[in-house]
């Protein structure tokens, strides 16, 4: 047991200099103090309430501390609970309609910025990164107005085509299609820059042989950049089915601070189902058992993605 | 940041080269390429932009057809009617603490940890360290009405703290800093320190620290962005409004259906004009720092 430096023939040379025993112990403590405020901190605010979660959703239990056992029921009503349902298909409608194009843009446009005599390389990255250092609070009103039924910028131009205006937030489609687009412009830039950095680090050779055998753009695209890219496609695919069934924010101040996001409840998640439960109708029980499901979900979903993500562009 | 200055030193050649290069038809910049940066540039910047139009003149801006792009004068008038209807200067202020404190926390923490994985060696820092790495994949936010509670058991229900304390250190930035130290601090310059008799501490304090400080910068700024504009959990756990965030402020102020469209956007816009000055300044280290932080093949 020695917390000496790397490498670890150093061992040889601390005991001989001057140091004294207790320095030394210290010595020995001192990285599982430097790394500890981390594992702390993710115990008490991270892994406990989670487990906590599976706990508390056992219990009727409201905020004031009263509490009774009933086992499953509250996994049996969510069972029967058609607002359950509902919020689930919501939420796997707004991740794949706003997953899907957003990596699919951020791929094809890391594949155009890695070129190296592009102009104006640094201005395209900042400018993809401005809508991640943006609040979601404060974008949200602009997204409305855009959208919106009457004089909306974009029922302006459909008008301008010949088009009907559309109310987006009424329907389900409609309100499923903004939140997306909402998402997708937070992310595809930061999901871009990742992309970039990952094809930045593939070897320029590669594409230089491929384009003296005569393979083009798409051909190279496919049998180059995608399979080096996929540790950085499995890494975003994970976050964005992480982050995405996860969607709160975005629905919630769309819908103008509803948390059933419309009256028929046509864009509501399961997160805003959650906090619908637990902190509007104070059952933190049955909100737990949401969070429950959702746990589950959101592990069986990220595995099945990991598997097929990892098969990207490998041949057979 | 390797990678990228290598990038921008390479766009600089000489135009010899780049036309030898071009003729091979391996690297030429087609026009439409262009085409495709400039509509995904204006795509992120046109909502932003549009929100400081709204701002500048009042809510005619948004419902008059076509629909005016051009900013007016009226900016500061809104502004003031904004800090008239909500205790504005107030939430800017408890978002400034917030951000800053876990800025510094983040940068300083995720450094020390960091350096521990990166630079020492102990019984249990793989498996510390694996531990880590799986912690980023815990869907922590469904866990909020637990942590509503612990925060009511500790009594930081409507404090300020309940909102910095879990966010000083994260997994991510010590990934990120473990990362930095081990390509940047080489173990001869330790390994010299170690034999005059210095204690790790100082290594890090006095060496290791002030090597990665521009990292530890970035890492602090990103953490200072994501703190000054996370939303559900001050939502949940703030009850004053004197201890409102700037952000929970505006959705206040939005969901208000007496207060006008166009003080509604000039208080999202405050909001975000504070990040669009960091932003502004160190743009080109947080998109580098980015990129560092991602995987590389």
């Amino acid at each position: 047991m020695s917390a000496t430096l790397t490498p670890g023939g150093l061992r040889a040379v601390t005991p001989a200099t001057a140091t004294r025993p207790v320095e030394k112990r210290w010595e020995r403590l001192a990285p599982y103090g430097y790394v500890a405020p981390f594992y702390v901190l993710f115990l008490v605010f991270g892994l406990f309430p989670l487990l906590f979660t599976f706990y508390v959703a056992l219990f009727d239990w409201n905020p004031i501390g009263d509490k009774t056992f009933v086992g499953l029921e509250n996994f049996r009503l969510l069972g029967e609970d058609p607002r359950f349902w509902n919020a689930l298909r919501n939420t796997f409608s707004i991740w794949i309609i706003s997953t899907v194009p957003q990596l699919i843009i951020a791929l094809i446009l890391a594949q155009v910025l890695n070129n190296t005599f592009l102009r104006l390389a640094n201005f395209f990255r900042m400018a993809m990164l401005l809508p991640y250092i943006t609040s979601v609070a404060a974008t949200a009103i602009v997204f409305a107005q855009i959208f919106n039924r009457d004089y909306g910028l974009l029922n302006w131009f459909l008008e301008l085509l010949g088009f009907e205006h559309i109310d987006f937030m009424s329907s389900a489609a409609g309100s499923h299609v903004l939140i997306s687009v909402m998402v997708i412009w937070r992310w595809f830039g930061y999901n871009t820059l990742l992309y970039l950095a990952s094809l930045q680090a593939v070897p320029r050779d590669l594409y230089e042989a491929a384009a003296v055998d005569g393979a083009g753009p798409v051909k190279q695209f496919f049998n180059i950049t995608l399979p080096s890219l996929r540790p950085v496609i499995v890494f975003t695919v994970i976050m964005s089915t992480i982050g995405g069934l996860q969607i709160f924010t975005e629905p919630l101040l769309l819908s103008n601070g509803t948390l059933t996001c419309g009256t028929a409840r046509q864009c509501q998640t399961l997160s805003l189902f959650l906090f619908e439960q637990g902190f509007g109708s104070f059952k933190f029980g049955y909100g737990s058992a949401v969070g429950v499901a959702l746990f589950g979900i959101i592990v069986v979903v990220a595995f099945i993605n990991f598997l097929l993500s990892s098969r990207l562009g490998k041949k057979g | 940041m390797a990678t990228t200055t290598h990038t921008r030193q390479q766009g600089d050649l000489q135009p010899r080269t780049t036309r030898t290069r071009r003729r091979r038809g391996i690297v030429r910049v087609r026009w439409y390429t262009y085409v495709l940066l400039a509509l995904a540039a204006a795509a992120c910047i046109f909502p932003v932009y549009w929100m400081f139009v709204v701002s500048s003149v009042g809510s005619e801006a948004a419902t008059q057809l076509p629909p005016r792009v051009v900013p007016g004068g009226n900016f500061l008038n809104l502004l003031r009617l904004v800090f008239e209807t909500v205790p504005f200067v107030r939430s800017l202020i408890n978002s400034f603490i917030v951000a800053a404190l876990i800025a510094v926390g983040q940068a300083f923490l995720c450094s020390l940890a960091g350096f521990a994985f990166a630079k020492m060696t102990f019984p249990g820092r793989d498996t510390l360290f694996l531990i880590l790495v799986l912690t980023m994949t815990v869907p922590a936010q469904l866990a909020v009405i637990p942590q509503y509670m612990i925060m009511s058991q500790l009594g930081w229900v409507d404090t300020l703290q309940a909102l910095v304390v879990p966010g000083l250190v994260s997994a991510f930035g010590i990934f990120w800093m473990r990362q930095h130290i081990s390509a940047t601090i080489s173990d001869e310059l330790l390994q010299a320190a170690r034999m005059d008799g210095a204690n790790s501490w100082q290594i890090f304090a006095r060496i290791a620290f002030p090597v990665v400080r521009p990292a530890a910068a970035v890492l602090g700024l990103l953490g200072f962005v994501n703190a000054w504009n996370d939303f559900l959990w001050p939502f949940i756990v703030l009850k004053s409004p004197d201890l409102y965030t700037a952000q929970i402020a505006i959705k206040a102020l939005q969901s208000n259906i007496s207060v006008d469209l166009g003080l509604a956007m000039a208080g999202s816009f405050l909001v975000t004009v504070p990040l669009l000055v960091l932003f502004a300044f160190f743009g080109k280290q947080m998109v580098s720092g980015i990129m560092d932080g991602a995987f590389k093949g």
